[in-house]
């Protein structure tokens, strides 16, 4: 069985984000790449699973490859990255569906969503580029002979799929408990892993980013003595009007 | 020309978030001179279809196709698709919810539909169709452009107000055509969180972090939720202690909220965690350290012991709501 999972070269967690160009455009200097952390516990689970021909992607220009190694080093069998600039989710998801369809594969696992652009949207548009069905923000994952069986949340609860090959998954919060860190025999056999380069497929450009706002500075915090909470209650409710 | 909305029923009835949608939709209605259209699959009371109507919803599109009695994102797309096509939809709003989530993206690829998830705000402009949406998981906000004739949208739970403005209202069936056995994706079995308010549903959240200790102490969280009518959260590392269950996590890694008002106790304020919190409209915090980064985001804070203030304050809150 073959999976391709999807993987975001996104700005650390903890990174302080500045914009440049009159804040239309993401300030890089500084800042620390890594794997998506979504698409992380989705390549830890596939390869818990075990048995796979896993395959990782991204989309991207030259410096994403890092990003593509250290996935090979996690233990993802082979990568590959699209030749281009990310435009947009649209692109992406084509981009994707492509190489899916090249790759012959069983099926595509995304990130639940990116840390940077936040759209959960890519697996979706990756199923309907596809025509495939798709299941999103996957917070369990088995697959038991010919399918596999995932659990995610769904509004007050959450349901249980089966879910017939080939479709797309993304994964969410649980699909693997922590994700896998690369040993030093995985860094080394990353460096032979065959990561293939390839040019953009054509996709009009369907949405883009203006203007980027940092939120106004909050106003000082209102400390109240830890003697009188009756004060911090009366603030609530004159001040604040939310109680 | 029309505005579609996706009014997601839960057993035959609809929250405020769908009241929410449907103000929102009619606001967009209003500025380009078009009608708001909600689409809904199952079935759903007159009672309750007619109350879309009190938000501005002048026409319902009622789908029921045996295809549809399980959740598939393949199948129920191709219902909304047929609906989009038949009142000319321009403008397609679905709750950035989970439903909504899956079913948006793959709309926006049938119908060539640049697609905007998580907006807060209206459109500040039409032409270009310009919306804001949350970036940087939260720490930004961003205009954001959709350049195609049709647009695909989300809309953020509790960033738009419900607005009554009251209308007439047509109900009727909407046949679709589905073929049978399309998805190769089905649920066997659902499981709902037993009785309580959902940590996406309320307005109030009273979210307890490592600072409360162990979970013997989240009786006092949870009787503080029930005075303010609230559920209750937590942070990651509480829920990775299995302290409380995994739906209640908030932040980056988890849900992503934003409350009228949410209560932070013993929670430190790391930027994961503040990234699905901060939309919060108003942040209490209460946390022993002077210094912890919380109080940077909160509004009203108290340094102190949450063991020694929580039930203190409860006290209060329960006097002052008169519980
Ligand atoms: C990729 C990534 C994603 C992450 N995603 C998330 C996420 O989604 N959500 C999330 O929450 N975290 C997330 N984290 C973890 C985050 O970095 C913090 O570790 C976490 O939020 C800390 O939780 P905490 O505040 O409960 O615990 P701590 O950091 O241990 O803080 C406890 C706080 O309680 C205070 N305290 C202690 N005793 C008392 C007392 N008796 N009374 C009052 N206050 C007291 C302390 O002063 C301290 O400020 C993520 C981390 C990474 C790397
Ligand atoms: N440029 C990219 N290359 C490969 N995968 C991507 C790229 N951008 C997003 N993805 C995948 O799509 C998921 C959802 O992204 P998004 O829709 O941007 O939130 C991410 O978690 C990744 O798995």
């Amino acid at each position: 069985m073959k999976a391709l999972v999807c993987i975001g070269h996104v700005p650390d967690t903890t990174s302080k984000i500045k914009f440049t160009n009159n804040n239309t455009k993401f300030d890089s200097t500084d800042i620390q790449y890594i794997i998506g952390p979504y698409e992380e516990l989705a390549l830890t689970r596939l390869l818990e699973i075990g048995g796979l021909h896993i395959t990782v992607v991204n989309v991207g220009q030259k410096e994403t490859e890092t990003t593509l190694r250290k996935a090979l080093a996690m233990g993802a069998n082979d990568a590959v990255r699209v030749d281009a600039e990310p435009t947009d989710a649209m692109f992406v998801a084509k981009q994707i569906a492509e190489v899916f369809k090249i790759g012959n594969y069983d099926l595509v696992v995304t990130g639940k969503e990116s840390i940077d652009y936040n759209g959960g949207q890519v697996d979706g548009m990756i199923a309907g580029f596809l025509d495939i069905d798709s299941v999103s923000g996957a917070s369990k994952f088995e697959i038991i002979n010919d399918k596999a069986v995932i659990e995610r949340e769904i509004d007050g609860g959450r349901e249980i799929i089966e879910a017939k090959f080939p479709f797309v998954t993304s994964a969410g919060k649980g699909f693997a408990h922590e994700p896998k860190i690369p040993n030093m025999r995985g860094i080394m056999m990353a460096r032979r892993k065959k990561l293939k380069i390839m040019p953009a497929f054509e996709q009009e450009q369907a949405t883009k980013t203006g203007t980027f706002y940092l939120p106004d500075a909050k106003p000082k915090c209102k400390m109240v003595q830890a003697d009188n909470v009756q004060e911090l209650v009366t603030l609530l409710h004159e001040e604040a009007k939310i109680i | 020309m029309s505005i579609l909305i996706y009014t997601e029923n839960f057993e035959g009835k609809f929250k405020k978030s769908t009241f929410e949608l449907a103000s929102y939709g009619n606001e967009i209605a209003k500025r380009t001179g078009t009608e708001v259209v909600a689409i809904t699959i199952g079935k759903v009371s007159i009672d309750a279809l007619n109350e879309l109507g009190k938000y501005g919803v002048q026409k319902v599109l009622v789908v029921k196709n045996s295809e549809l009695n399980d959740f598939s994102v393949k199948a129920y797309s191709v219902a909304i698709e047929q609906a989009a096509k038949a009142v000319k939809a321009e403008v397609i709003i679905f709750g950035n919810n989970p439903s909504g989530r899956a079913i948006a993206p793959n709309i926006s690829v049938k119908l060539n539909a640049g697609l905007a998830p998580g907006v807060v705000d209206l459109p500040s402009s039409i032409k270009p169709f310009t919306v804001r949406k949350k970036a940087y998981s939260g720490k930004v906000t961003v205009d954001f452009v959709i350049s195609t004739d049709i647009k695909v949208l989300t809309l953020t739970q509790n960033s738009y107000k419900v607005i009554e403005s009251e209308t007439e209202i047509s109900i009727s069936n909407f046949d679709v055509n589905i073929p049978a056995g399309l998805y190769n994706a089905k649920p066997i079995k659902t499981v709902m969180n037993t009785g309580k308010l959902s940590v996406t549903d309320a307005d109030v959240l009273v979210s307890g972090g490592r600072g409360l200790k162990g979970p013997e102490n989240w009786k006092m969280v949870e009787e503080m939720a029930e005075i303010l009518n609230a559920a209750t959260c937590c942070s990651r590392p509480v829920s990775d202690l299995e302290w409380r269950p995994h739906h209640e996590h908030v932040g980056q890694t988890g849900k992503v909220v934003a409350p009228d008002l949410y209560i932070a106790l013993g929670i430190s304020g790391a930027v994961q965690h503040l990234a699905g919190v901060n939309g919060s409209k108003v942040i209490v915090a209460i946390n022993t350290d002077a210094d912890a980064p919380i109080f940077e985001a909160a509004d009203y804070g108290i340094i102190g012991d949450v063991l020694d203030v929580v039930p203190k304050l409860n006290t209060a809150l329960r006097q002052f709501k008169g519980k």
